[in-house]
């Protein structure tokens, strides 16, 4: 087999051997495995890397990880940014978060400042922090800034997990597998798509049809039809959220939009497509109507997975205009710590405030403990206009229900849910 | 099937490379895909999820023989976080896996095997002993008494 095929440089060589360190040396031990298990040819050099490591998952042991590499002297070579966390601290008594889990956040975030992350806290930074040109290699963790990297910017990385990007930001390399090589990036599947979409969660609802019958990592599909003009990047941020939480998958294209498929043959490049999917407003309607109302009554509504924004918050307060929420309903939403400064300067925040909302910031809602809130505050429903929200926050036993913006923030105002 | 046209009682997989060392163990054969985060309850290992092909059974110290992986990035961090409470599976075989599964796998230095012929998904059974050679890409099933 070529499997084992993987060059390395002159200085990946001194890296391996030790010679920068042992941390470095085992950051590119686990790169060289991961690489060699799925054929990378050599290691690429990246810009940029971006790292996911809530509590939730890592646990204490990877906790103690970090803080361990926090002690030696290895930092991050490239700009390392992080992703949504658990926490807002402004906020976790209000929300009634266990303290514990508050007081282990505090200790990672200055275990990987000290190793010298960007403490970014959002699962946006392609649209606040950083934009990656065509071709440009990074090893960007979460799977929602991977999948519009690689379809929307034409840019270059696989799904790097935790430890993944981690290693990726100590060596500033990645191993050349998966969509960093172009054969990955052809289209394999055909979505005809014949819908009218206009909100964001019709949007979230297309990804859902797609990674619902194409559950692949590397699976790329093709969407073509979607009209001139109606695609944005809050939109295709919905859609790339929802094609990676249903399927996923970490790449799609859109045919006269996205920068590798000026035309249907362009995206898939030779390939045969294995798979047609057809999405009509019919398919889309199932989506809404696979996530009904337990009942009329809404405990929560929360606008977030991906978080809000300028755009989407400056709507929000617009669609609120000047009404308050129910008292029987929270309604929150979550940003970055970038957006929230201009929407707070611009006057979008303190009106969402004034109506009685929350705005959340550097979290995203499903990771901040939420089986623990909803006990604690009783709710059973979240309504929401995030399809992926949906698709998760069932496994912390709460009942969701998924409709467009607009609902969610009448529902948010009249306390229930308009028929 | 190939395990019935030589010897009924040994059957041979072989794939492409994995990762790790190589184990004898007991096989945990799962029809449906698997997911640490969503599957699992992560204090003792056991597979949790109401449905699951696997429910009830615990993984630790087990070959885990699963069709296909799901969840997004929690993988990376989870098979160590297991490693670490001494409740991961012993090895990992998979028809079609995907990158954030094997950067857990290798984080916590747990054998990974994927794309492996015959499919083991059908043609190894929970309670097969089977030796997995990760560095040749081969997995043997000894079925005595079947």
């Amino acid at each position: 087999m070529a499997k084992t095929d993987l060059r390395l440089t002159v200085e990946e060589d001194a890296m391996l051997a030790g010679e920068q360190g042992e941390l470095v040396q085992w950051a590119i031990r686990m790169q060289v495995d991961v690489g060699r298990f799925f054929g990378a040819d050599r290691l690429v050099p990246v810009t940029s890397a971006h790292m996911v490591g809530d509590m939730e998952v890592m646990g204490e042991p990877g906790l103690a990880l970090l803080q361990k590499i926090a002690h030696g002297a290895a930092r991050f070579r490239v700009p390392m940014t992080t992703n949504a966390r658990c926490v807002d601290f402004a906020a976790a008594e209000r929300l009634l978060q266990d303290p514990g889990m508050v007081c282990k956040e505090k200790e990672l975030i200055a275990a990987i400042r000290t190793i010298g992350a960007i403490q970014t806290d959002t699962c946006i930074n392609y649209q606040s922090v950083y934009q990656p040109h065509f071709g440009e290699h990074v090893a960007w963790g979460d799977t929602g800034t991977v999948i519009y990297a690689n379809s929307v910017l034409g840019a270059r990385s696989n799904f790097e997990s935790g430890p993944a990007a981690f290693a990726a930001g100590i060596t500033g390399r990645t191993p050349r597998y998966g969509f960093h090589v172009p054969e990955q990036r052809r289209g394999t599947v055909l979505v005809e798509l014949s819908a009218e979409l206009e909100d964001l969660a019709d949007w979230g609802a297309l990804g859902a049809v797609v990674g619902r019958q194409c559950n692949d990592y590397w699976q790329v599909p093709v969407i073509d039809g979607a009209k001139p003009g109606s695609v944005t990047s809050d939109r295709m941020k919905h859609l790339g959220a929802s094609l990676a939480s249903y399927g996923s998958l970490a790449m799609f294209h859109m045919v006269g939009v996205t920068p590798e498929a000026a035309s249907v043959d362009a995206a898939f490049a030779g390939r045969e497509p294995k798979q047609t999917i057809k999405v009509d407003d019919a398919a889309i309607a199932d989506v809404y109507a696979s996530y009904p109302a337990d009942r009329d009554e809404i405990d929560l509504v929360v606008l977030t997975g991906p978080q809000l924004s300028l755009f989407e918050i400056k709507l929000v307060a617009e669609l609120l205009d000047g009404r308050s929420v129910h008292g029987n309903t929270r309604f929150i939403i979550t940003t970055n710590q970038m957006n929230h400064a201009a929407a707070t300067a611009l006057g979008y925040v303190p009106a969402i405030e004034r109506a009685g909302g929350m705005v959340l910031v550097g979290v995203c809602f499903y990771l901040m403990g939420a089986d623990v809130m909803r006990e604690r505050f009783g709710w059973r429903n979240v309504l929401t206009n995030s399809a992926k929200l949906a698709n998760i926050i069932g496994g912390y036993r709460y009942h969701p229900i998924f409709r467009r913006t607009r609902d969610c923030v009448e529902a948010a105002v009249a306390g229930r849910l308009q028929s | 099937m190939t395990r019935d046209a030589v010897d009924p009682s040994v059957l041979e997989l072989r794939g492409p490379p994995g990762f790790g060392r190589p184990l004898d163990g007991e096989a945990l054969v799962s029809s449906d895909p698997f997911s640490p985060r969503y599957d699992l309850d992560r204090s003792t290992g056991l597979i949790s999820r109401k449905g699951h092909a696997v429910e009830g059974h615990n993984l630790a110290g087990k070959i885990l023989v699963i069709p296909a992986v799901k969840g997004g990035v929690a993988a990376g961090w989870a098979f160590y976080d297991l490693m670490r409470r001494g409740i991961a599976p012993a090895a990992i075989l998979c028809r079609e896996t995907n990158p954030v599964f094997v950067q857990g796998a290798v984080l916590a230095g747990i054998p990974i095997l994927h794309r492996l012929e015959p499919d083991p998904v059908t043609s190894i059974r929970t309670g097969d002993r089977i030796s997995v050679d990760p560095t040749s890409g081969r997995v043997v099933v000894s079925r005595f008494g079947g």
